[in-house]
């Protein structure tokens, strides 16, 4: 049962000069589930892309049950046997049309199936394959009246009407609950059992504690890590996919200075465990957890985005609970939004106008543009950020990565604030850059508070007075990044699950 | 022939690069390829067409541009916040009628139908925004059931006949107002500049409007913020700018735009005429997309949109001086648009991938 069905080896992709998966080597064998774990960044969609025909590899071979695998397209790699449920369940249901539509419509898209639709045919095949996934649907009802969780089993049997040898599944539960989730591990259990090896890409512990077979551990788009055998080590797997390359950050922790922040009984979501959390001048503090801890709701609770459940939030002692950005920014709350492409850099302005965004009003007289003005200032950032360009008036696109990352990063340091609030600064960067504005950070903290949220470790080491770890929505843990025991963090990263409350219990009982 | 030396041009000029630093030519080819292009219009039909250098042919031009390029701007203001408002033409029919109805049947001063007609057209842009932000219908959509709403609504009152001194009205009676000598001459009067008589009213309000239009959109913060918008809506609205009230002032920019056209299309014809003022729309929408192409600019811009609506207007009154027939103008027009779009659209991304 355990052959090997599907062979990466040295598997090489890059996108431009971004070397996304550096010879790759991973081998997937039938009748398991392979659990992916990886950072933002990591490649583990570049992978899956590969996987599912999206992307072509630059280099080094797929084999699958023994033959050359090399798709162009997705529904080649569908018809050699490897099913890809995306994560964005939209992507892989539409709405529109029935449930008996959305089964079989690969099916209607092959080449011989003919003009007409066949309907009772496609009733029939599709209350076939709803009933042998264990799915009690009417087929003749629309997708779009349906749930979450029925939509993603309907992604899910549909990728089964297929035969699948692998079943790719990115973040499936996402958005499901428990029972929900619980029904999508039975199906998973059923067919794992049936032969099919099942590459299931997850960042939830419970899920990947209640699936895993065996879990692979990705990181800068090399294999960081294989865990096999009866007991999985799941801190060791969390470790090898956030690292810890100790670089040579050396932080002196200054003394902090005014209190700015302060938070009482902080709750993210209704459900969530209430938390106080404090913050002063002078420091830097890293916010960090796995992907759905509840860091971006945070960040954006700060920033207006979002209201939280309940709780506090004071600036300088008074009461702060800003509607939107515009109100935030007023109060002297600035936040460097993450995914800087889509929420950041506007394309079509220069690095300049990129700088002087958010404060047009200080460089106009009468709503008119004093354009020398913003010029100096923008001079004076590129120099302070060091940002490698030919000149203030470059388009922003010409930049790389790291130095569009600086000039984000100077749109918000261009002025004082009280609280800066860095989402993923260091997201899609090269370690030059990344040292660069880990520096700046620190430099320019002294007259405010700074909070950086990070899923990376290294990152947070790199950059930060304490260190706060997030899981659930709320507060687990707290260091301060003086001589920290990484373990303890990462038990903390990945702890506070029910299963670990369970044997902490049991080990306090014994 | 002139257009086809463009077409080569441009072809030849994007086909082979991958170099980036080798474009210097190119750069320039994009730039001013656009203005050449209308000087060397200008001189052709100088040449070929018999009384087209003057100033009386050239007043000509700017007069029949002069509602169509006012509409433009006010689309230009919509592009720029990455929208598109294709309900003007019909605001500027819509109030035409209503200056008329105002004078004509309400017996009106001038200053009131002016106000009416403002006010019409801010409060058309402001439900245009208002249904694009809040209830977020995508702007194509809504100004298109605006459009079809309008052509409705601006008949019910007269039944759908037009509007003239002398006409019967639905209960009977007879209209007795008259237009307004003062408001006829916002589009009729001529100012004298060089020769006496030279300079139609309207071809100063399309100057003044397309100065201010220019003024607010390149020099202002206002303007910066909406050009944001347009590229950056996500980041715009982080960087703490209100993007739906930009989005509805564009709209009612917009809309006010389209109504003063209409105004001057109602002074100039002296009538509230049903039939007239159905090309403005996509006359207007060409000239404002002609105007990406201009200086290279790949992006919609008041001065683009001027000389937009000018290429336009220098195109069909040479073509005409020359004979050609009258249905040919549209396909003209249609031409020159797809070949400026590809100008633009191509060279745009060959500069967003080059450096």
């Amino acid at each position: 049962m355990n052959g090997t069905l599907c062979d990466l080896r040295s598997v090489d992709k890059s996108f431009g000069d971004n070397r996304v998966l550096k010879q790759l080597n991973l081998s997937l064998p039938a009748g398991s589930v392979t659990v992916l774990m990886g950072a933002n960044g990591a490649g583990k969609s570049t992978l899956v892309k590969i996987l599912s025909g999206v992307h072509a590899l630059d280099a080094g071979s797929i084999t699958l049950l023994g033959k050359d695998f090399r798709p162009s397209t997705p529904s080649e790699a569908i018809r050699a046997g490897v099913v890809t449920v995306h994560q964005n369940i939209n992507d892989g249901v539409i709405p529109d049309l029935d449930v008996a539509s959305n089964l079989l419509i690969d099916r209607l898209a092959e080449p011989g199936y003919g003009f007409f639709l066949k309907r009772r045919q496609n009733y029939a095949d599709a209350e076939r394959i709803a009933s042998q996934m264990g799915l009690s649907l009417n087929v003749r009802q629309s997708v779009a009246e349906l749930g979450v969780a029925d939509r993603q089993l309907i992604a899910i049997a549909r990728a089964m009407a297929h035969d699948p040898q692998l079943l790719i599944l990115d973040e499936p539960t996402s958005s499901l609950s428990a029972s929900e989730a619980e029904r999508l591990f039975l199906l998973i259990e059923r067919l794992s059992a049936k032969g099919v090896a099942v590459l299931y890409i997850s960042h939830r512990m419970s899920d990947i504690r209640r699936i895993a077979d065996r879990i692979v551990s990705m990181r800068d788009g090399e294999i960081s890590g294989v865990f096999e055998g009866e007991e999985l080590d799941y801190e060791g797997a969390v470790n090898a996919m956030l690292g810890h390359r100790m670089t040579d950050a050396d932080i002196t922790i200054g003394t902090p200075g005014k209190r700015v922040l302060e938070i009482t009984d902080l709750k993210l979501l209704s459900g969530s465990k209430p938390f106080d959390f404090d913050l002063s001048e002078n420091e830097v503090v890293a916010i960090t957890g796995l992907l759905g801890s509840g860091k971006s709701a945070f960040a954006q609770s700060l920033f207006g985005l979002g209201r939280p459940a309940g709780g506090r939030i004071r600036i300088d002692g008074e009461d702060y609970a800003p509607a939107n950005p515009k109100a935030a920014i007023a109060r002297g709350v600035f936040m460097s939004a993450k995914d800087r492409a889509n929420n950041a850099v506007v394309a079509d302005f220069d690095i300049t106008r990129n700088i002087t965004l958010p404060f047009l009003g200080r460089y106009s007289n009468l709503s008119f543009v004093r354009r020398s003005d913003e010029r100096r200032t923008a001079n004076e950032m590129i120099e302070a950020l060091s940002v490698v360009c030919q000149g203030e008036t470059d388009s922003i696109g010409t930049l790389s990565g790291g130095n569009q990352q600086k000039v984000m990063l100077a749109r918000w340091l261009a002025e004082q604030c009280r609280l800066l609030l860095l989402d993923e600064p260091f997201q899609g960067v090269d370690i030059r850059a990344r040292r660069d504005i880990g520096r700046k950070i620190r430099e320019t903290a002294k007259n405010r508070a700074t909070l950086v949220f990070v899923s990376e470790l290294d990152e947070a080491l790199e950059v930060a007075d304490r260190i706060i770890v997030m899981t659930e929505h709320s507060v687990a843990a707290e260091f301060r990044n003086e001589n920290v025991d990484l373990n303890e963090i990462l038990t903390a990263v990945t702890g506070a699950m029910p299963a670990d409350a369970d044997s902490a219990a049991r080990t306090a009982h014994a | 022939m002139s257009m086809n030396q463009t077409e080569t041009s441009s072809a030849g000029s994007r086909a082979p690069k991958r170099q980036p630093h080798s474009s210097g030519l190119i750069d320039i080819a994009i730039r001013y390829g656009f203005l050449a292009l209308l000087v060397g219009l200008v001189i052709f039909f100088s040449v070929f067409a018999n009384g087209f250098a003057g100033p009386r042919s050239a007043v000509f031009i700017f007069q029949s541009v002069a509602i169509t390029g006012i509409l433009a701007l006010g689309v230009t203001c919509t592009l720029v916040v990455g929208g598109f408002d294709l309900s003007i033409g019909s605001v500027a029919t819509s109030s035409m009628m209503l200056a008329a109805y105002m004078m004509v049947v309400l017996e009106q001063s001038a200053f009131v139908a002016i106000v009416a007609c403002l006010a019409m057209g801010a409060l058309i842009g402001l439900i245009n925004g208002l249904l694009i932000v809040k209830t977020k219908v995508p702007d194509l959509l809504a100004t298109l059931g605006m459009m079809f709403l309008l052509v409705g609504l601006q008949r019910i009152p007269t039944e759908g006949r037009s509007i003239a001194t002398g006409m019967s009205l639905p209960d009977g009676s007879t209209a007795e107002g008259t237009f307004s000598p003062l408001f006829l001459q916002l589009g009729r009067h001529r100012f004298d500049f060089m020769l006496d008589n030279l300079l139609p009213a309207p071809v100063i309000f399309l100057v003044v409007i397309g100065i201010l239009v220019w003024v607010f959109l390149e020099l202002t913060r206002h303007g910066r913020l909406m050009y944001a918008i347009g590229s950056n809506e996500r980041a715009a609205s982080l960087t703490g700018t209100n993007v739906n009230n930009y989005k509805i002032l564009a709209y009612m920019i917009s809309g006010v735009l389209a109504s003063i056209g209409g105004m001057l299309l109602a002074a100039r014809l002296g009538r509230g005429d049903i039939a007239s003022g159905t090309n403005l729309l996509l006359d207007a929408v060409a000239a404002s997309l002609i105007g990406f192409a201009v200086l290279g600019a790949a992006k919609p811009n008041a001065f683009g949109t001027s000389m937009g609506a000018l290429f336009v207007g220098i195109l069909l009154q040479g073509l005409t001086m020359m004979n050609a027939p009258y249905y040919t103008q549209d396909f003209i027009k249609g031409l020159v648009l797809v070949i400026a779009l590809v100008f633009t659209f191509s060279l745009s991304a060959r500069k967003a991938g080059g450096h």
